[in-house]
């Protein structure tokens, strides 16, 4: 790297990975339509595999050729072969409801891998006392980010599956614990920079891998969403500090990319729930369980009059109706009703009816994470639309058919003075008669009656999302004939 | 600071830039494949990976090594499959018309 003219090959790689990288950028910019998105992560892809093939090359014709020993090949190609083959099925078998998870699991491994990478390196030059602070600066940070985004993505992949409790976790001291946990990664980090040890390093390891798990067990499961998208930009920002470690350009580019567009991510789903990223991550507010939610549902709704209605009236009024407005929510991602949920619109599109499916920006569990749901049980893209597009439609729609969706359906967020106030709704109030369909009435993850649920016009419908639609499908389909 | 520690610090701060740029212009209704699709870009680290076990001499390494290559293959392999797989349904589907013979509206095409 030091001379003035690189060799052939040397020139040749790096051409490769400006054009790697030029991939990335238009693979990620085709993401903006649902037209070219498939073609830009194709193009991602291949931009990807020959990175992976001109670094090949470059080990195979460097200098280094002759001292590769070959169980460290044998090492890099069993591992890939494995990790491929897992990566392959996960991606292949995972069902569309459980992709956050699968996509916390990614981040896990990939935060790791940069993370190892560093020990690796460092390791290798401590040992020939090569280490200069321009090199061990970048170790000390991916180590730690790298470490954090491991455990805790395998927290939050675990709360979202399931396996751990979705209810935030806290015990005496518990955050205590995590100030030391983040003093001792830090304060050793510092250390390592300043006096290069292999054994302090590992200390800052376990120590960060301590962090990432408490910084995740206090949040609640309805944030998994935005702390899913958190560690995606730690990821891709350890992955950029792995690449100033072995300096690669292509590792600092990509990184820097995810690192920003992870960030991005993160703001405006916290925007659209009306948090900030910051009272998110010190954790503690609600639950975001649907069990937990239901044990406080016998005091909930006290003193207000709600109107129950029947799968035979939803059916009656859907089936008249000139215009249906569909308003999915985390509870018909959880009930995994989705099929049912597209097939009820397209009986009612085939009668002429026009249907429409309101989308809030954090309906389901990521952003647009209801429209991977929606698009997998057919439901045509051009009758999602977003919340901006779709509000002044409630005006004029005959039914609004509210499935699984709570606060982001509340009115009471156009008032100052509570827990959702000041955040963007849907105006489903608007329509002409809503119907409710909701397991019990239970709070949202606000913790916050609905005051849609009192309106004279709206219709509850208590049943599961799933077994519900399926209820009304059929009634709609005895009216039709 | 080497020139070389300075070109790619340059590098890692236009690259952010870029990032911001390019991202925030995504609908929302994309995010969560968008999401998947950066997800698979960090999947890159694979190249460390191989980076490192040209130089790995120690038994230490050698494990470290398999583990880095495991981790770093399952994010790009995964990233990009799953990515592709949730794209695939947001595929442009042949429109039936609305009211032309609603009985006989079985859209082969879409057979899965």
């Amino acid at each position: 790297m030091s001379g003035d003219t690189l060799p052939l090959l040397d020139t040749v790689i790096r051409v490769v990975y400006l054009l790697a990288a030029v991939t990335f950028v238009l693979g990620l910019h085709f993401m903006r339509s649902p037209v070219t998105a498939r073609r830009g992560n194709l193009l991602s892809a291949s931009g990807m595999a020959c990175a992976v093939v001109a670094t090949v090359l470059l080990i195979l014709a460097g200098d280094c050729h002759g001292r590769i020993i070959p169980i460290a090949t044998i090492a890099l190609v069993v591992g890939t072969l494995v990790g491929a083959a897992g990566g392959l099925i996960g991606a292949r078998r995972v069902k569309m409801t459980a992709i956050p998870q699968l996509v916390s699991l990614f981040n896990a491994v990939g935060g790791g891998a940069a993370a190892v990478v560093a020990v690796v390196d460092f390791a290798r030059l401590n040992a020939d006392g090569a280490l200069t602070a321009g090199i061990s600066v970048p170790v000390v940070l991916d180590v730690i980010i790298g470490s954090v985004t491991f455990s805790g993505s395998l927290v939050a992949a675990g709360k979202l599956q399931g396996w751990v409790s979705g209810a935030p976790i806290t015990f005496a001291g518990s955050r205590l614990a995590s100030i030391v946990a983040a003093a001792v990664a830090v304060v050793g980090g510092v250390v390592v920079v300043a006096n290069p040890s292999a054994w302090l390093l590992w200390l800052v390891v376990v120590a960060a891998l301590a962090f990432g798990i408490l910084m995740v067990l206090p949040i609640g499961g309805a944030d998994m969403p935005v702390v899913v998208s958190l560690l995606n930009a730690f990821t891709g920002l350890a992955v950029a500090m792995a690449g100033f470690v072995v300096d690669n350009q292509i590792m600092i580019i990509a990184g820097a990319l995810v690192g920003a567009s992870g960030t991005i991510l993160t703001q405006q789903m916290a925007e659209a729930m009306n948090r900030s990223v910051m009272s998110i991550m010190v954790g503690g507010f609600g639950t975001g369980d649907t069990s937990a939610a239901d044990a406080g549902a016998s005091t909930a709704m006290a003193g207000v009059e709600v109107r129950k209605v029947s799968a035979d009236d939803v059916a009656i009024q859907l089936a008249y109706a000139q215009k249906v407005i569909i308003v999915p929510g985390y509870g018909l991602a959880a009930a995994q009703a989705q099929r049912e949920c597209g097939e009820l619109g397209k009986l009612l599109t085939d009668r002429g009816i026009t249907v429409y499916y309101a989308i809030h920006p954090v309906a389901g569990r990521m952003p647009g994470h209801m429209n991977v749901l929606l698009a997998e049980a057919d439901v045509p893209y051009d009758q999602l639309k977003e919340m901006d597009e779709v509000n002044p439609e409630f005006d004029t729609a005959d039914v609004a058919l509210v499935v699984g969706a709570n606060d982001v359906t509340n009115p009471a967020a156009r008032r100052p003075g509570n827990a959702i106030s000041g955040m963007p709704i849907l105006d489903v109030d608007h329509a002409r008669s809503i119907i409710v369909i909701k397991r019990s009435l239970g709070h949202g993850y606000a913790g916050l009656d609905n005051e849609l649920y009192g309106d004279p016009k709206t219709g509850m419908f208590l049943a599961d999302a799933k077994k519900g639609l399926a209820q009304i499908l059929a009634g709609v389909k005895s009216y039709v004939g | 600071m080497s020139a070389q520690l300075l070109s790619n610090l340059a590098l890692f701060v236009l690259a952010l830039l870029v990032g911001f740029e390019v991202i925030s212009k995504i609908p929302a209704t994309l995010h969560t494949p968008m999401m998947s699709g950066a997800n698979s870009i960090h999947g890159v680290v694979l190249v460390g990976a191989i980076l490192i076990a040209a130089v790995a001499d120690t038994p230490a390494a050698y494990v470290l090594t398999f583990v880095a290559a495991a981790f770093a293959a399952m994010n790009v392999v995964g990233g990009y499959v799953v990515t592709d797989r949730m794209l695939e349904m947001f595929r442009t589907k042949p429109k039936p018309a609305p009211v032309a013979a609603p009985a006989a509206a079985t859209h082969d095409g879409d057979a899965r």
